[in-house]
C-alpha cells in the first residue's frame, strides 16, 4: 500500500472543488485515458483579469491524482495570474505534506495544466502532450506518454532530477516500454552540464588544511556525486587525513567491479580541483 | 472496521486448524527431522505425513513432493532445473500473460541467449493450442504455461498442452499456485513433469511451497548442501511450515466441493449483480473457463487506485489490474496481452473470494462498489462526457 500521508487521504476522500465552471475564463487539460491519468482544470478571474477566484477540477486518476488537482484548486485561488505561474509541482507535494516518489507525476500534472490554462487565456501556444498528440515545442523523448525534450529538462531542472527513475517517477517518461532510458540519461547529463557551467571552479594556488578539506567536501558534492547518480551510485565521504581521502562507495557503485576505476576518476577531479597530492583510498564503511 | 477480505489471489487467512497443527513445532517440538534421535524422529514423521497430504491432494506419489520456501523458488527452480538438464538444448515457451516468477526468468534468459517464446492470448485470456504446436521444437528444453491466471482466473488447457509438449521431448511445468485447492488436479492421469504450488494461496502460512516432479523426470537441485528432500532442495526444512502445508491440503481436498459449488455461486451472483447496476462494464476473461472463485471486472472511465481506495475505506479488500497500485506505468501485462481496451484497462478490479466467504460479505460489495463507481465517473472528465450521453 502507498504510504499517502493523511492530507492526501482526506483530500482524495473529500476533494475540494470538483466539478466545472461553465463561464470560465480559461480551461486547462492534460493527460488521457490511454496515458491513465488526466486533469481538467477550469479558472474563474475576478472582474479586473487580476486574480483567480474560483477554481475547478476533473481528474481521471489515482488517489494522489486527486488529492494533488484539489489540492491545486486550493492554491491557485487569490492568486494574480503570474503567482500562480510561480507555483511549482514542490509546492503541490509540499501542500499535501508530501506525495511517494513514485506519485510525483501526480503534482507535475497539476502544476502542467494550470500552466497550460493561463497560456491559453492569454493566447501562447505550450507544449501539450497526450498519448496521441504532441504540439509545441520540442521532440519527442517518450514515444509512449508523448514527452519532449523540453518538457523533461524543464522538470529535470526545476526539480534537481539526477537518476533516470526519478524522471519516470516525476513525468511517467520511459515507464512504459523503457526505450527512451537511455534519452534521458543524456538530458539529464545535459542539465547538469548546463548547471555546472555556472560557477567555473578553479584550483586555488595554497590552501590551509581546513579550506583543503572544505573544497574536497564541495568537489565531491558538486563535482562528483550527481555523475555518479547518473549512473545509480554514490558515495561517502569517510575521512579526509592529510592529502588521503577515504571514499566508500553505495548504490550501484558499492561492489561494483569497475570501483576501481570510479576510485580514479574521483582522485583525478580532487586532483584537478584541489591539489595535485590527493589521494583516494576506497575503504568499506 | 472488520475487513472483508476478497483479495484471496493475493495471499489468504491460515485456518485455524491448519494453525492448530503447526503451533507444536516451534516451541516444543522443534527437532531437526535429519537428527538420529527420537526427538528429531518424531518430526521426521510429521514431516512425511505432510507430503504424503500433498501427495493425495494432486494424485501424486509422497515421493514426486519436493518442500520449497514459495512458489516462486518452485517457478525458479523447474526452469533452471530443466536448463542444466538439457545443456545443448536453447529454447524456452511461455505464455505473455504468466506471473513474474515465470516471465521474468524466462526474459531474463534472452540476455544469456536463449530463444523464449511468449505465448500470445486471445481477447478472454485463451491460449492457442495450435500457436503452442508450432512453437515446440527439438531445440525446446522447456514449456513453462500457469494452470489459472491470478489476476483473471482463466483456466489453460493444461493436459493438452502437455500432450503436445512431451511429444517432442521437452520438459513441461506448469504454475499452479492459483489453481490448486481451487479445482481439483490429478497427476496420476496427466503429462505434467513437474508442477509449482504455494502455502499461502490455499490457508497455509506464507514461506512454504512445493514442487512437484513426477518420477523418472531429471532434475538438477537449484540449493544444494544437505541431503534433504531426497537432494532436490538442500536446507533444512521449514518444519512447522511444511506440516501446516500439509494440513492445508487435506482441508483442501476435503472442502473442494464447496469451492465448486458455494464459491462458485457467490463468485457468479456478484459477477451478475455488478454488471446490472453498473453501466459500462466488462468482466476479463468472461467468455473462458474460469476458477470458481475470481472476479475481474473493468469498469470505463475510472481509475483503480480510487475505487481501491474507496472500498478499502468501506473495509473492503480487493486488487486491482491498473497502473497506479503497482508503481508501474501500464495497466497490467495480462490485460494488455487481452487487449482489453485502454478506456477500461486501468479501471479493472479483481475480487478473489474463499471458503471463509460469506453471503453477507458479497451483499455489502454489490451494495458499496456502485455509488463508489458513480462519484468517480462524475470525478473523471471522461466519465462525465460519458454521463451526459
Amino acid at each position: 500500500m502507498w504510504d499517502y500521508t493523511d492530507k492526501v487521504k482526506e483530500h482524495f476522500l473529500n476533494p475540494r472543488n470538483v466539478g466545472e465552471i461553465v463561464d470560465a475564463d480559461s480551461v486547462g487539460e492534460v493527460g488521457s485515458l490511454a496515458c491513465g491519468d488526466a486533469l481538467k482544470l477550469f479558472i474563474k478571474l475576478d472582474e479586473n483579469k487580476e486574480r483567480i477566484v474560483d477554481a475547478k477540477f476533473q481528474t481521471f486518476g489515482c488517489g494522489s491524482a486527486i488529492a494533488s488537482s484539489s489540492a491545486l484548486t486550493e492554491m491557485v485561488k487569490g492568486k494574480t495570474l503570474d503567482e500562480a505561474l510561480e507555483i511549482t509541482n514542490q509546492q503541490i507535494a509540499d501542500f499535501l505534506g508530501g506525495l511517494p516518489e513514485e506519485k510525483m507525476h501526480c503534482s507535475v500534472m497539476g502544476q502542467e495544466a494550470l500552466e497550460v490554462a493561463i497560456a491559453k487565456y492569454r493566447g501562447v501556444e505550450v507544449a501539450v502532450h497526450d498519448h496521441d498528440h504532441v504540439q509545441g515545442e520540442g521532440e519527442i523523448v517518450c514515444k509512449c506518454f508523448g514527452l519532449t525534450d523540453v518538457f523533461l529538462k524543464k522538470v529535470i531542472a526545476s526539480n534537481k532530477l539526477h537518476t533516470a527513475e526519478q524522471v519516470t517517477h516525476f513525468t511517467k517518461a520511459g515507464g512504459a516500454c523503457g526505450g527512451c532510458i537511455p534519452k534521458i540519461k543524456d538530458l539529464i547529463a545535459e542539465v547538469m552540464g548546463e548547471e555546472k557551467k555556472k560557477p567555473a571552479a578553479e584550483r586555488p594556488a595554497k590552501l590551509t588544511n581546513l579550506k583543503k578539506m572544505q573544497l574536497i567536501q564541495e568537489t565531491l558534492e558538486n563535482e562528483v556525486r550527481p555523475q555518479l547518480w547518473a549512473d545509480g551510485g554514490d558515495l561517502e565521504l569517510i575521512d579526509i587525513d592529510g592529502s588521503t581521502v577515504q571514499v566508500a562507495f553505495r548504490k550501484a557503485c558499492a561492489g561494483c567491479a569497475s570501483s576501481g576505476y570510479t576510485a580514479k576518476f574521483v582522485e583525478q577531479k580532487l586532483r584537478e580541483l584541489v591539489a595535485e597530492d590527493i589521494v583516494v583510498q576506497e575503504v568499506q564503511g | 472496521m472488520k475487513e472483508i477480505y476478497l483479495d484471496n489471489n493475493a495471499t489468504t487467512k491460515v485456518d485455524e486448524r491448519v494453525f492448530e497443527e503447526m503451533r507444536p513445532y516451534f516451541c516444543e517440538l522443534y527437532g531437526n527431522p535429519s537428527s538420529m534421535h527420537f526427538f528429531g524422529g518424531q518430526v521426521q514423521k510429521k514431516v512425511d505425513e505432510a507430503r504424503a497430504r500433498v501427495a493425495a491432494l494432486l494424485g501424486a506419489q509422497p515421493d514426486e513432493i519436493v518442500f520449497t520456501a514459495c512458489g516462486t523458488e518452485s517457478d525458479n527452480a523447474a526452469i533452471r532445473s530443466a536448463l542444466e538438464v538439457f545443456p545443448e538444448k536453447r529454447h524456452v515457451i511461455t505464455s505473455r500473460v504468466e506471473h513474474p516468477a515465470v516471465l521474468t526468468q524466462c526474459r531474463n534468459l534472452t540476455k544469456r541467449g536463449y530463444r523464449v517464446t511468449e505465448l500470445n492470448v486471445d481477447g478472454a485470456g485463451r491460449l492457442d493450442l495450435k500457436e503452442l504446436a508450432a512453437a515446440v521444437d527439438d531445440d525446446t528444453a522447456i514449456v513453462s504455461l500457469m494452470y489459472a491466471n491470478n489476476e483473471t482466473g482463466v483456466v489453460f488447457p493444461i493436459e493438452e498442452a502437455a500432450a503436445i509438449v512431451k511429444a517432442k521431448g521437452a520438459i513441461f511445468h506448469t504454475d499452479a499456485v492459483q489453481a490448486v485447492g481451487k479445482i481439483p488436479l490429478n497427476m496420476a492421469q496427466s503429462g505434467i513433469d513437474m508442477l509449482s504450488l504455494s502455502g499461502h494461496k490455499l490457508h497455509a502460512p506464507k514461506g512454504v511451497g512445493v514442487l512437484y516432479v513426477r518420477r523418472g523426470t531429471p532434475f538438477r537441485p537449484m540449493l544444494v548442501g544437505g541431503h534433504q528432500e531426497r537432494g532436490r532442495r538442500a536446507g533444512t526444512e521449514n518444519t512447522a511450515s511444511i506440516i501446516a502445508m500439509g494440513k492445508a491440503c487435506e482441508l483442501a481436498q476435503r472442502h473442494m466441493d464447496e469451492e465448486s459449488g458455494r464459491v462458485r455461486q457467490l463468485r457468479d451472483r456478484l459477477e451478475r449483480e455488478l454488471s446490472a447496476v453498473i453501466p459500462n462494464t466488462r468482466i476479463n476473461g468472461g467468455g473462458a473457463e474460469r476458477l470458481p472463485n475470481t472476479l475481474s471486472i473493468a469498469m470505463e472511465f475510472v481509475e483503480g487506485e480510487g475505487i481501491l481506495l474507496l472500498l478499502s475505506d468501506k473495509g473492503i479488500c480487493a486488487s486491482s489490474g491498473s497502473a497506479c497500485t503497482s508503481g508501474s506505468l501500464e495497466p497490467s501485462h495480462v490485460l494488455r496481452a487481452m487487449g482489453v481496451p485502454f478506456t477500461c484497462a486501468h479501471g479493472s478490479i479483481r475480487f478473489s473470494l474463499s471458503r471463509f466467504t460469506t453471503e453477507a460479505e458479497i451483499d455489502s460489495v454489490i451494495k458499496e462498489l456502485p455509488p463508489i463507481i458513480a462519484r468517480l465517473r462524475e470525478m473523471s472528465p471522461f466519465g462525465r462526457e460519458f454521463l451526459k450521453k
